[in-house]
């Protein structure tokens, strides 16, 4: 297994070398310089030549990459120019925020897609499957900031259940933590739960058709032990697998979420770093993502490996 | 005099176009027992309709305002109700249509545009041309799809059309890694040793055996891109990286919206449904076309 983690995380270098290529390039090859946007107000030309300097902007460009990558490789992808604060000091302070806010998201995700999955197939071609199928095909249809803003109508202003918006850090106040999140996370885990569902109901439906699935029934099992112990430990190996790859849709959505019920998380920090044009962050934050993308897409693979021995095999 | 076996052969001929009709037919026969499918293409004709006649509809212009009528709630008069500085609601949902299914459709044509020639390339070509193509198809598809769009239209600058490229650009490396899965499958194909047998050049092969062949399921990813598209183009708007106001667009329209919430409910209502439909449409029949054009089914 060690050997296989290494050898995805090898091959993974040259992609995250060309991920970092093109999130530098992203910048450069824009019209527009970007020293009059850190000189702000004050554009004398030696305060330009000054700042061009500092930054080694006068360097040739593949001179500038070598230096932001190698800064970049020891931590240091630059300073924000709103706050002036280390870019990955930003991103560590907003992460575990957005950390929860996943995590949360997933459980609700999973608790309503899987079993919604296993019923669906169960029930295959009955009124409880097309009703299924047509709420899953909803809900990757719905907006979730669409979704996120209905939520806020019902559940704050109507009904004044829960808070609209706010954040308690989870080390504060735990069950404060909890009830401000749950609406965000409920909002950000229904898409999800609709991608859950979809794979879960297509790995039952193959598992249920299986050879061992018809033995267990001809032994006479009940469809409780059939369906719980035999079929669906097997359907859900691809399903967590697939939990891990949702990665990426949930840092996605987390974006729009955390705009909507001002969560001060990593996808707010996106939103922000934008319309400041602070192309430090903007860059620091879309390369961590990616590199965490790849590290999930391996802890995939590794995950698949560990739960179906037939791959371990080969 | 007729040639008996012409005689012959002939009905036999009809009797075969009969049992085989063409391909086309075949699908369109399978999408009209599919009631999903078709609900999923009259959502999107419904639209698409709306959107090109919202010229000649008995409608004030999305920009008109009247100071009277602010934030007015559904009536007689505006059905769905009017906006912050009254404009009506319903005016500048059917003109919001125009730029969701523009951006939809453009976005999608930019990656076919890019992704296919790039994917069919790496397919066929194979070598150092497949091996540089798909390292960089890789490094795109390991950035999320909009956060990805959000950072190209940051540093684009906010617009309608850099909302477009942004998503176009970000939704390439789906169809390279497509056109060129799907190239390799049909170079597989008899036909195709055939054609290179008897000397057929390259771009013969490609465009006579293995473009028409990949067409199918291009297409199906296309409908289901266009539905993501439009999802990413709303959620631009709402950031404010999409279509600038006064322009309206239902992404911008909900971002106004949630200034008014409890005011004006009907202002964030109206946008967020017809961004469900408008999606809903698109996934069904992407869904309805996937199934009618599964080989596996025939």
């Amino acid at each position: 297994m060690l050997r296989f983690i290494g050898h995805r995380l090898l091959i993974a270098i040259p992609t995250i070398l060309l991920i970092s290529v093109f999130v530098f390039l992203l910048q450069k090859l824009l019209p527009g310089d970007p020293v009059l946007a850190l000189a702000g107000e004050d554009r004398n030309p030696e305060m330009l030549a000054f700042l061009r300097e500092k930054y080694h902007l006068n360097d040739p460009i593949y001179v500038q990459y070598f230096n932001w990558i190698w800064n970049a490789l020891q931590g240091d992808l630059g300073i924000s120019l709103r706050t002036n604060q280390p870019v990955t000091t930003l991103i560590a302070q907003k992460l575990p925020v957005t950390i929860q806010l996943a995590v949360m998201a997933l459980f609700f995700a999973v608790i309503i897609g899987i079993p919604a999955g296993i019923l669906s197939a169960y029930k295959k071609g009955t009124w409880i499957d097309w009703v299924a199928n047509i709420v899953a095909l909803s809900g990757l249809s719905i907006p979730n900031f669409w979704l996120g803003i209905m939520m806020i109508l019902l559940v704050s202003v109507n009904l004044g259940w829960l808070p609209a918006s706010g954040y308690q850090p989870f080390t504060d106040d735990p069950l404060q933590s909890l009830k401000t999140m749950m609406m965000p996370a409920f909002v950000l885990g229904t898409g999800l739960a609709a991608t859950l569902m979809r794979h879960t109901r297509s790995a039952m439906l193959g598992v249920l058709q299986s050879d061992y699935v018809r033995t267990a029934r001809a032994k006479g099992l009940g469809e409780r032990s059939v369906v719980v112990k035999h079929a669906l430990r097997n359907a859900l190996v691809p399903v967590v697998t697939v939990v891990t790859l949702l990665f990426g849709e949930l840092l996605a959505g987390a974006v729009l979420t955390e705009q909507i019920f001002t969560i001060p998380g990593f996808g707010k920090l996106v939103v922000d770093a934008v319309f400041n044009r602070d192309y430090a962050v903007v860059q620091g934050i879309v390369l961590c993502t990616a590199i965490a993308f790849i590290l999930m897409n391996i802890l995939s693979d590794a995950l698949y490996r560990v739960l179906n021995p037939k791959m371990s095999d080969q | 005099m007729s040639n008996p076996d012409t005689f012959q052969t002939a009905p036999s001929r009809q009797t075969l176009s009969e049992v085989l009709p063409p391909k086309r037919s075949r699908v369109w026969a399978k999408l009209k027992k599919n009631p999903a499918a078709l609900l999923g293409g009259g959502i999107v004709a419904f639209f698409c309709l709306v959107a090109v006649l919202a010229p000649v509809l008995p409608i004030p212009g999305p920009a008109v305002t009247d100071f009277m009528a602010v934030r007015k709630p559904p009536s007689a008069a505006h059905w769905f109700g009017t906006d912050e500085i009254g404009r009506d609601v319903l005016s500048r949902m059917i003109w919001g249509a125009q730029a969701s299914l523009m951006a939809g459709v453009v976005s999608v044509t930019i990656a076919l545009a890019i992704g296919v020639p790039l994917g069919v390339a790496a397919g066929y070509a194979r070598g150092w041309t497949d091996a540089a193509i798909s390292r960089v198809t890789e490094a795109l598809l390991a950035a999320p799809f909009l956060i990805l769009a959000i950072a190209m239209a940051a540093f684009l600058g906010p617009s309608l059309t850099n909302a477009m490229i942004a998503i176009g650009i970000s939704a390439v490396p789906i169809f390279i890694r497509l056109a060129r899965a799907q190239t390799m499958q049909v170079l597989t194909e008899d036909y195709v040793e055939g054609a290179q047998a008897i000397g057929l050049t390259h771009r013969d092969i490609i465009t006579r055996y293995i473009l028409p062949n990949i067409v199918p399921p291009l297409l199906v990813q296309a409908t289901l891109t266009i539905a993501t598209a439009i999802i990413a183009e709303a959620s631009l708007s709402f950031l404010g990286l999409g279509q600038q106001p006064p322009s309206p667009s239902w992404g911008s329209m909900l971002n106004t919206a949630k200034q008014f919430l409890e005011q004006a409910p009907w202002l964030a209502m109206w946008p967020g449904i017809g961004i469900f439909l408008v999606v809903l449409g698109f996934n069904l029949l992407g869904d309805g076309l996937r199934d009618a054009l599964d080989p596996r089914d025939n």
